[in-house]
C-alpha cells in the first residue's frame, strides 16, 4: 500500500486522551463517537426488537393471551420510535462519523465538541422514551405513549404521561439530529481534501449531504407540531381541538411534513453506501456517479412535497388527492435511476459474494418490492382499501428493514474490517445473511396477504381467518430476531480479534478510506491528501 | 507530522449560523402553518370547512334564487365524548332551491344534573360544497350553555349559494357538539 507517508501506528495518539469511561464521555474524536453511535444503535435495535417480538407473540393466535390491549398499543408505538430514532438514525450517523472524514481526507469532523454533545443527548432521550414502562411498574402513570409512533391528535391530546415523555424525547432527539446534521454539512462543505470537488465527493457523502439538509428542514416542523401538542395538553391552547377552533387533521399535516422526508432520511445514507459495495465486489467503477447524485437530490426535493399520501383517507378533496398521488408516483422515476445504476454497476462485473455483497443484493431485491408495493399504495383508489391495513405494515418493513436495516448491515460488514483491523467470520456472516433474508420474508410476506384480506394494523386481536398467516409471521419474526444475535456475536468476535485485515480489506476498493491502515490511526489525515484531477 | 503540515483552520461559524437559522425558520414555518392551513381551508372549502359567519362574506346579499334546481340538504349531528347531551335535527332533510333563505332547528337536551357549556363544530360534505353553504345565523357561532335537564331548540339560518357546483344535488351538514374547552 502507498501509505508510507502516513502514521500507521494505531496507538500513536493514545497518550493524549483519558482512559476508561472518561475517554468515552469526553471524546471529540470522530472514530470514538462513530463507535459510540453504532454501539448505541445496536443496543437499541435489540430493545426495539424485543418489544415487537412480544407483540408478535400476542398475535400468534387470535384472542388476547399475553397482554392487555393498552400495553400492546404502547409496545407498537415505542417499537417504531426506538427503531427509527434510536436504531436506524444513530447507525447512519455512526457511519457518517466514522467514514466521512476518512473518505474526504479530513482530520476530523468540523465541530468535534458539538459531535460529542450530539451523541450524549441520545441515551437520555432513549431513557425518556422507555421510562414510562418502568414507572408504570411502580404505579406511576399508565405506561408509555400508546398512540402509535404517529402521535395523532386528538388521541395524543387525551393520552397519559407517556405522551409527554415521548414529546420531550422527540425534542431531545431532534436537537441531537440537527446538531449532527449541521456538523456533517460543515464537514462536507468545508473540509474536503484539496482537489475533491463536490461532484467528485463519494456517493456515501452525497447521500448524507441530502439527508442532513432534509433533517434541518423537516425536524423543526415536527418539533413545532409536538410542541403544539404539549401546549394543547397542558396550557389550554386549541391547535388540534375542533371545539376551540383547531383541527386535528392539521397535526397529520405537520407530522407527515416531517414523516415522509424521514423515510428518505433513513434511506439516503444507505443508498449512498450501496454503490461503493457493489463496485467493490464487482471490481468495476461505480456506474452513473453523477446520475446518482442528481437522483439523491431529486428524491430529496420530491420527498418534501408528497406528505399527504400518508392520510389520503382523511377526507382530502379530489384535486389534492390527485396531486399527492401523481407527485408520489413521480418519486419512482429518480428511484428507478438509482436502481438502474446499481444494476448497471454489477453488469458483467467479476462478482464475488462476500457477506456485504450478499446483503447488498438482498437489499436491491427486497427494497425493490418495497418500491413496487409503495406504488400500489400511492394509488388513491387502491389506497382506500389498503390504508391502515397490514399491507402498509409489510410495505414499510420492506422499505425500512430490508432497505434500512439490511443496508446498515451491508455497511457494517463492509467497513468492520477497516474499523477493527480484523476480518469477521465470513461463515457466520453468510449464515446471518441467509437466516435474516429468509426469516424476514417469512415474517412480512404473509402480512401483504393479511392486509389484502382486510386485517387492520395496530389491533391486538383479529378474526379467525387471519390465524395461519399470523402464525407464520410470528415464527418468522422470532427466527429473524434470534438470528440477529449471530450478527452481534460476529461483531463482538471481530472487535476482539481474528484474521488481520489488509489496508485495502477487499480486492476491488477505491477511495481515500482504503489508503489508510486497518484500523486507521486514532488521528488520520493530519496531512490532507490531494486529489489529482482526473481521478 | 509537523504543525506546519496541518491544513489552515477553516471558519465554520458562518455556515453553522446559516444552518441554525434555517432550522429556526422551519420551526417557525411549522407554527405559520396553523393560520395558513386555516386560511387555505376556508378559502377553498377544503376539509369541509364553512365560513364562520356568512354575514361577513363580501358577496351578500345572496344571489337570486335558482328555481330551476333542487337540492337535498341533510342534517346529522354527533356528540363528542364527555358531553352528556342529546341532540337531533328536527328536520333530518329538507329540499330547497339554491339561493333560498331557510331556517331549520336542532333539538338539544342536557341529560345531566350539571350546567354544561358546549360548542358545535360544523362540517359540510361533499367538501367542495362547503364554500357555497352560507350560514347567516347559527348556534355554532357561540358557545351554548344548558342548565341541568334543560332542552332547547337551536336555530340555523342559511343560504346555499346559487353558484353551487352544478354536479351537486345533495349535501350534508354535520354538527359535532364538543364540551367547550376551558377558557385559557
Amino acid at each position: 500500500m502507498n501509505t508510507a507517508t502516513h502514521t500507521l501506528d494505531p496507538h500513536a495518539g493514545h497518550a493524549h486522551h483519558p482512559a476508561g469511561l472518561m475517554r468515552w464521555l469526553t471524546t471529540t474524536n470522530h472514530k470514538d463517537i462513530g463507535t459510540m453511535y453504532l454501539t448505541f444503535s445496536l443496543l437499541m435495535f435489540f430493545v426495539g426488537g424485543a418489544m415487537i417480538l412480544a407483540v408478535r407473540a400476542e398475535l400468534f393466535q387470535p384472542g388476547l393471551q399475553l397482554m392487555k390491549p393498552e400495553f400492546f398499543n404502547q409496545l407498537i408505538g415505542v417499537h417504531a420510535l426506538v427503531m427509527i430514532f434510536a436504531a436506524l438514525m444513530p447507525a447512519a450517523t455512526g457511519f457518517a462519523n466514522w467514514m466521512i472524514p476518512l473518505m474526504i481526507g479530513a482530520p476530523d469532523m468540523a465541530l468535534p465538541r458539538l459531535n460529542n454533545w450530539g451523541f450524549w443527548l441520545l441515551p437520555p432521550a432513549a431513557l425518556l422514551l422507555t421510562m414510562p414502562f418502568i414507572l408504570a411498574l411502580f404505579g406511576i402513570g399508565d405506561g408509555a405513549v400508546a398512540t402509535g409512533w404517529t402521535l395523532y391528535a386528538p388521541l395524543s391530546v387525551q393520552g397519559g404521561i407517556g405522551v409527554d415523555f415521548a414529546i420531550f424525547s422527540i425534542h431531545i432527539l431532534g436537537i441531537s439530529s440537527i446538531m449532527g446534521s449541521i456538523n456533517i454539512i460543515a464537514t462536507l462543505l468545508n473540509m474536503r481534501a484539496p482537489g475533491m470537488t463536490l461532484m467528485k465527493m463519494p456517493l456515501f457523502c452525497w447521500g448524507w449531504l441530502v439527508t442532513a439538509v432534509l433533517l434541518i428542514i423537516t425536524l423543526p416542523v415536527l418539533a413545532g407540531g409536538v410542541t403544539m401538542l404539549l401546549t394543547d395538553r397542558h396550557f389550554g391552547t386549541h391547535f388540534f381541538n375542533a371545539a376551540g377552533g383547531g383541527d386535528p387533521i392539521l397535526f397529520q399535516h405537520l407530522f407527515w411534513f416531517f414523516g415522509h422526508p424521514e423515510v428518505y432520511i433513513l434511506l439516503l445514507p444507505v443508498w449512498g453506501l450501496m454503490p461503493h459495495v457493489l463496485s467493490t465486489f464487482t471490481r468495476k467503477p461505480i456506474y452513473g456517479h453523477t446520475a446518482q447524485v442528481y437522483g439523491f437530490i431529486a428524491i430529496g426535493v420530491l420527498g418534501l412535497i408528497v406528505w399527504a399520501h400518508h392520510f389520503m383517507t382523511a377526507g382530502l378533496p379530489v384535486p389534492a388527492l390527485l396531486y399527492f398521488m401523481y407527485s408520489t408516483m413521480a418519486i419512482s422515476l429518480p428511484l428507478a435511476v438509482l436502481f438502474f445504476c446499481w444494476i448497471a454497476t454489477m453488469w458483467r462485473g467479476a462478482m464475488s459474494f462476500e457477506t456485504p455483497m450478499l446483503f447488498a443484493i438482498g437489499f436491491i431485491v427486497l427494497f425493490g418490492i418495497a418500491g413496487l408495493t409503495g406504488l400500489v399504495l400511492a394509488d388513491v383508489a387502491a389506497d382506500a382499501q389498503y390504508h391502515h391495513s397490514y399491507f402498509v405494515v409489510a410495505h414499510f418493513h420492506y422499505a425500512l428493514f430490508a432497505g434500512g436495516i439490511m443496508g446498515v448491515m451491508t455497511g457494517v460488514y463492509y467497513w468492520l474490517p477497516k474499523w477493527t483491523g480484523h476480518m469477521y467470520s465470513e461463515k457466520l456472516g453468510k449464515l446471518h445473511f441467509w437466516l435474516t433474508v429468509i426469516s424476514f420474508n417469512f415474517t412480512f410476506m404473509p402480512q401483504f396477504f393479511l392486509g389484502l384480506a382486510g386485517m387492520p394494523r395496530r389491533i391486538p386481536d383479529y378474526a379467525l381467518q387471519f390465524t395461519e398467516f399470523n402464525a407464520i409471521s410470528t415464527v418468522g419474526a422470532f427466527v429473524l430476531g434470534l438470528s440477529q444475535l449471530l450478527f452481534a456475536w460476529n461483531i463482538w468476535r471481530c472487535v476482539r480479534g481474528g484474521a488481520k485485515a489488509t489496508d485495502e480489506v477487499w480486492e476491488g476498493t477505491s477511495g481515500l478510506e482504503w489508503e489508510l491502515s486497518s484500523p486507521p490511526p486514532y488521528h488520520s489525515w493530519d496531512t490532507q491528501p490531494v486529489i489529482k484531477s482526473g481521478t | 507530522m509537523n504543525e506546519a503540515a496541518l491544513p489552515p483552520p477553516r471558519k465554520h461559524g458562518r455556515l453553522v449560523v446559516r444552518l441554525l437559522l434555517l432550522a429556526v425558520a422551519f420551526f417557525a414555518f411549522g407554527f405559520a402553518l396553523v393560520p395558513l392551513y386555516d386560511t387555505f381551508c376556508e378559502a377553498v372549502g377544503f376539509n369541509g370547512k364553512t365560513l364562520r359567519d356568512a354575514t361577513q362574506a363580501k358577496d351578500l346579499p345572496p344571489s337570486a334564487v335558482d328555481y330551476s334546481r333542487k337540492l337535498d340538504v341533510q342534517f346529522t349531528s354527533t356528540l363528542m365524548p364527555g358531553l352528556p347531551w342529546e341532540i337531533r335535527p328536527l328536520e333530518p332533510a329538507i329540499e330547497l332551491h339554491p339561493g333560498e333563505l331557510r331556517t331549520t332547528r336542532f333539538l338539544v337536551r342536557n341529560l345531566s344534573d350539571q350546567t354544561i357549556v358546549g360548542q358545535a363544530v360544523p362540517s359540510v360534505s361533499p367538501t367542495v360544497a362547503a364554500r357555497s353553504f352560507q350560514k347567516l345565523d347559527c348556534f355554532c357561532f357561540t358557545q351554548q350553555t344548558l342548565a341541568p335537564g334543560e332542552s332547547r331548540e337551536m336555530a340555523l339560518t342559511f343560504v346555499v349559494d346559487s353558484g353551487i357546483n352544478k354536479d351537486i344535488s345533495e349535501l350534508t351538514l354535520a354538527y359535532a357538539f364538543f364540551p367547550a374547552p376551558p377558557k385559557p
